[in-house]
């Protein structure tokens, strides 16, 4: 940041809520590049250029502020920080610091105009270097790795768009992140490394190539992995009106799905969920390491009370941060909750500069920001493939959270989110009025992932010889007679549900109980919170055979209340908050017990005969 | 204030402009001199090399460009607080008014400090997540949707329902469970003089007045003053919260009269409207209102908001609960059926919900069989709701036992556990004792919500 240069000087000479004017700079400045307020150290993005002034968002407020006051031209866009010390780290839209800045101001509130580097300088980080001296280079090599937290290895990689032979490395040794690494030279000239790369939120950063997704994102939640499952490195949006559980469902994959590294932005939501993920993030173990869950998150939090043009900018800082991970070969997933209120800060902004609205009020370019944001996720191979380690595939999953006005999906973000997203999980505030958590509506979900991801589901075999199906073939029964059930749904209140046939009863009982044991699950349970594939797969077989042998016990002339009546039914119902994942034999005991019953249930029909 | 300037160039609405030739802070507050010796306020929104855009806070009826002059404050807008306010009603500007006259006193106050309105946000870092109560002396709030310090929970009303009465039931009876320092701000926004004086009337007579601080904006007052006097009682309640140590509940009531008040003034600047001209920045007024509540770590004051508001034709949908619904920590719904059965307070419960309920109470702060007990309530009555509909398709005589039960209790909730009179104030225990009764009248193998050493020990008890 060239500060001194009287070139790069400008003056106020407009303001406009959080826009001002600046003249004076307008022959030099690129679109995005960044400004700063002399006087008042607030930072401005350059969104506008006429010919004889720039517009520019501040992201602060603009309270005192006088036309004429010095502006400096920083000749940078927005930037990222990326190297150690993210993680568990919590960040605003703009990544200041936030722990730091409380340190620095404790009344707890965010004073304008504080200035702090994003990553600690202080912080000494054990590096470890793997590459030697004249080795060959190129963009996203590993030249070495620091441990970041206990769960997380944080590979120090080349800066991509940079090769040549590597001339110097530091030894073994503690470091802090601006301190000099390692110097490559190209053959004319010698450059200097440290651990901080810098990259602008607005650009994707490179990948070698894109790849099929074939591994789902396994999240725990039943409902999810089951019917509407989701690839690593793919895209979902999570619609629903307020209460419907957007915010729950987004911590609870947070908490418990397989990605190797959390990116979670708040946009513009509330503080006390900030909060109450810190403090369950630092309290929870990962169950894959043992270690606090907040070992594999990065925070963005940019309230709904904090500045608004910060807010418009969350999302790409923390996708560029996502991207940083996905480089070094991770599985990560980037959460954003919500992307209505990106949308909102994006029309706020759209409205000051007084251009023309499309729908909603929306500017016309919302659209094809959506799909810049979307379009980042993926699986990918990456740059820094050097065909001689194997984590060089990494996959960003991108899950957006949409808050559509009156809960109407017809509304510009919503529809225009559905189509960039390949998984749409409608949440229902009806079902959410009936505590039907997560409120996923069966019927107007849905997810294009299954035909990548089924092979891998076939690894997972319990072996029962009762009832043998595969993920895919227990999806296909699951929605068959839930289908079932919802035709039934009009008939069933005319005529009650005692007077349909007796199989279409068996089919409403089943989806009811479905429904119960399955597709309900309790976030705030701490055995129901989160399934594994194995259990997951042994609790739809148990519900299927009991469909199945049911069927068989009306064609011999049974009737439904016998199967409704069986005792095993309630425990079934219980399985979910009452045996622990690692438990399958106990499901399996409960499964022999339900044929047993059912057996006696013969047995004495045949005695009564 | 020093510099006077004459020339207003045009006044559309709450806008004035002039000519700028003067060294203007943005959100500056300016005063605006008429001839006959009258003295307004408005604020700088606007400005550019020729031209600088007022927003006049008290209304621009009576200006013209000859008989006024313009004063530069060289400051925005901070209010004067102080601890000698508790006990007093001030207007939207702070200043200590008659209820009764309206006209401000003369003894202004003396200011401990001078705050800017706007605020700054918390460092979403530094907020402590809430996790103690408040007690409302209301069964169906203490007991089914509890009111957790540093909560913003808004009660969504109709026309014509007694939010009136229980706003004043709230505000009098609640309480911290421990003798921590606790202060209530009531903040009325465009409410009419007879409930102000009503308000306050009660307030005096309930002898907890030296811990209630109000403000008043009448509804005739000035628009700009109805976008005000919200942050005037909140940056009034940063103060006792964090720096006084103090638990502080802030009323705020009704949010609708702010929210027509920001529509008013955003078409009168010809924004581009949002859903129902509603402006787009709706949600962005509202969050920097209700954010303004929770705990600060190292601190231990709270605020905690009851933000009332009408839903127009009892439309949750309509922008204004929808808005407000996606910004706070729950909302409890008002319910016109209820209200018609006379039923107070008329609380629609399946709508109803206080998102940071359940890790704030239990034994610690409530007792052991809180969650339980709620829970089961909520399910049972949900329960009893379905039968009620079942009956007008298949009529009474085809109930199960089960069913008749299920409508005996939620008979016995309505009478006994919801309803309750607007100057009752009950203990944590006497709602627990009363949800124990209700459920009594299910079989006891139906409290499948409830752990069996709770009903053991409690179920039967009392009836
Ligand atoms: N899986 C779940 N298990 C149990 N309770 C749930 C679950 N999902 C949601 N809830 C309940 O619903 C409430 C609201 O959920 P959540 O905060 O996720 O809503 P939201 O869709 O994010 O709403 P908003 O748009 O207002 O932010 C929670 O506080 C909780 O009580
Ligand atoms: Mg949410």
């Amino acid at each position: 940041m060239t500060e001194s240069n009287n070139n790069n000087i400008g003056f106020i000479s407009g303001i406009n809520g959080s826009l001002i004017n600046i003249k004076g700079i307008e022959t030099k400045v690129r679109l995005h590049d960044l400004i700063k307020v002399n006087k008042h150290n607030i930072i401005g993005e350059v969104i506008q250029i006429y010919s004889d002034f720039v517009v520019a968002q501040c992201f602060e407020n603009t309270n005192n502020l006088k036309l004429k006051q010095k502006i400096l031209y920083l000749d940078n866009p927005l930037s990222m920080e990326l190297g150690p010390g993210l993680l568990s780290n919590v960040f605003d839209g703009i990544q200041r610091p936030l722990e730091k800045i409380f340190q620095e101001d404790e009344t707890g509130f965010i004073e304008r105009g504080i200035e702090l580097p994003s990553l600690s300088r202080e912080k000494k980080w054990k590096f470890t270097p793997l590459m030697e001296v004249n080795q060959i280079v190129s963009g996203g090599n590993v030249v070495g790795k620091v441990q970041e937290t206990q769960s997380i290895t944080h590979y120090i990689m080349v800066p991509p768009n940079i090769n040549g032979k590597i001339t110097y490395i530091v030894k073994e040794g503690e470091f802090a992140i601006d301190e000099e690494i390692y110097r490559i030279s190209n053959g004319e000239v010698e450059k200097s490394y440290d651990m901080i790369q810098k990259w602008s939120t607005t650009r994707s950063r490179p990948f070698h190539k894109r790849l099929v997704p074939n591994e789902p994102l396994i999240t725990g939640q039943r409902v999810i992995d089951l019917l509407f499952p989701i690839a690593k490195g793919g895209t979902v949006a999570v619609p629903g009106g307020f209460g419907t559980g957007k915010t729950v469902t987004q911590q609870a994959i947070a908490k418990w799905c397989d990605a190797d590294v959390i990116v979670f932005v708040s946009c513009g939501e509330r503080g006390n969920e900030v909060a109450d993920v810190l403090r369950q993030f630092a309290e929870l173990t990962d169950p894959r390491t043992n270690r606090p869950l907040l070992e594999r998150i990065v925070l963005i939090a940019n309230t709904s009370n904090m500045p608004v043009s910060a807010r418009e900018s969350s999302i790409f800082s923390g996708i560029t941060i996502a991207e940083y991970y996905r480089d070094m070969g991770y599985h990560v997933a980037l959460q954003a909750d919500s992307t209505s209120r990106w949308a909102e800060a994006l029309r706020e902004i759209s409205g000051l500069l007084e251009e023309m609205p499309a729908e909603g009020g929306y500017p016309a370019y919302l659209p094809s920001r959506l799909s810049s944001f979307y379009e980042r996720a993926g699986i990918i191979e990456t740059i820094g493939n050097d065909g001689k380690k194997n984590n060089n595939i990494g996959s960003l999953t991108v899950l957006g959270s949409v808050s559509p006005p009156a809960g109407d999906f017809s509304e510009p973000v919503t529809s225009n989110t559905k189509r960039f997203v390949q998984t749409f999980w409608a949440l229902d505030a009806e079902l959410a009025y009936q505590k039907h958590y997560p409120a996923i509506n069966w019927l107007d979900s849905y997810s294009n992932y299954p035909q990548y991801i089924k092979n891998w589901w076939k690894t997972f075999n319990l072996n029962w010889d009762e009832i043998n199906l595969n993920w895919q073939e227990c999806r296909n029964m699951m929605n068959v007679i839930l289908s079932s059930e919802n035709e039934l749904k009009n008939m069933t209140q005319l005529v009650g549900e005692e007077n349909l046939p007796e199989n279409q009863q068996l089919d409403l009982f089943t989806a009811n109980l479905m429904k119960e044991s399955i597709l309900i699950q309790n976030a705030f349970d701490d055995t129901d919170n989160f399934t594994t594939p194995t259990k997951l797969l042994a609790m739809i077989q148990l519900i299927l055979l009991l469909y199945k042998e049911g069927k068989q016990l009306l064609e011999e002339g049974f009737i439904i209340k016998d199967i409704k009546d069986l005792e095993i039914i309630a425990k079934i119902q219980r399985i979910k908050n009452s045996i622990p994942n690692e438990d399958i034999d106990e499901i399996e005991r409960i499964k022999d017990k339900l044929l047993n019953e059912i057996n006696s249930l013969r047995r004495s029909y045949r005695v009564i005969r | 204030m020093s510099i006077s300037y004459k020339k207003i160039s045009q006044i559309i609405g709450p806008l004035v402009y002039l000519k700028n030739n003067h060294d203007v802070q943005y959100g500056e507050i300016v005063k605006i001199h008429i001839n006959d010796g009258e003295v307004r306020t408005g604020e700088v929104i606007k400005m550019d090399e020729d031209v600088v855009m007022i927003e006049v806070f008290e209304e621009t009826r009576g200006l013209s460009a000859e008989n006024s002059e313009i004063f530069f404050s060289n400051d925005t807008f901070k209010v004067k607080i102080s601890k000698d306010m508790l006990g007093g009603v001030f207007n939207s500007l702070g200043q200590p008014i008659d209820i009764h006259t309206r006209k401000v006193l003369s003894s202004d106050v003396l200011a401990d400090v001078k705050r800017d309105i706007n605020g700054s946000p918390i460092n979403p870092f530094a907020r402590e997540y809430p996790q103690d109560i408040i007690q409302t002396g209301l069964s169906v709030i203490d007991g089914l949707f509890t009111l957790v310090r540093g909560q913003k929970l808004p009660i969504f009303s109709g026309q014509g329902m007694p939010h009136n009465d229980l706003a004043a039931q709230i505000v009098t009876q609640a309480q911290v469970m421990k003798k921590e320092p606790f202060l209530i701000i009531f903040c009325g926004i465009g409410i009419i003089h007879d409930e102000a004086i009503s308000f306050i009337d009660k307030f005096q007579k309930s002898g907890n007045i030296q811990n209630i601080v109000s403000f008043i904006n009448f509804a005739d007052d000035p628009v700009m003053e109805r976008l005000m006097i919200p942050n005037v009682a909140l940056t009034t309640a940063e103060y006792f919260a964090f720096e006084q140590n103090m638990h502080v509940l802030v009323v705020l009531i009704d949010m609708t009269n702010y929210a027509e008040a920001l529509r008013e003034l955003s078409a009168a600047k010809e924004e581009i409207p949002s859903r129902k001209g509603y402006p787009g920045h709706m949600y962005s007024d509202f969050a920097r209102i209700f954010e303004r509540s929770g705990m600060i770590k190292n601190h231990t004051g709270s605020i905690t908001q009851i933000p009332i508001l009408t839903m127009p034709n009892d439309d949750i949908s309509h922008p204004i609960p929808d808005t407000t619904g996606y910004i706070t920590d729950g909302q409890l719904v008002l319910d016109r059926d209820l209200n018609k059965k006379e039923i107070y307070p008329p609380f629609e419960i399946l709508a109803s919900i206080s998102r940071l309920m359940k890790d704030a109470i239990g034994a610690d702060t409530t007792r052991s069989d809180h969650a339980d007990l709620s829970s089961q309530l909520i399910s049972s009555y949900s329960n009893a709701l379905d039968v009620r509909d079942l009956i007008s398709i298949v009529g009474e005589d085809s109930l199960t036992m089960g069913e008749r039960s299920l409508l005996r209790f939620a008979d016995a909730f309505e009478n006994k556990f919801l309803n309750q009179k607007i100057n009752e104030n009950r203990s944590f225990d006497e709602t627990f004792k009363r949800a124990w009764e209700v459920l009594s009248k299910l079989p006891r193998n139906r409290l499948n919500r409830i752990h069996q050493k709770f009903i053991d020990k409690n179920y039967n008890r009392g009836v």
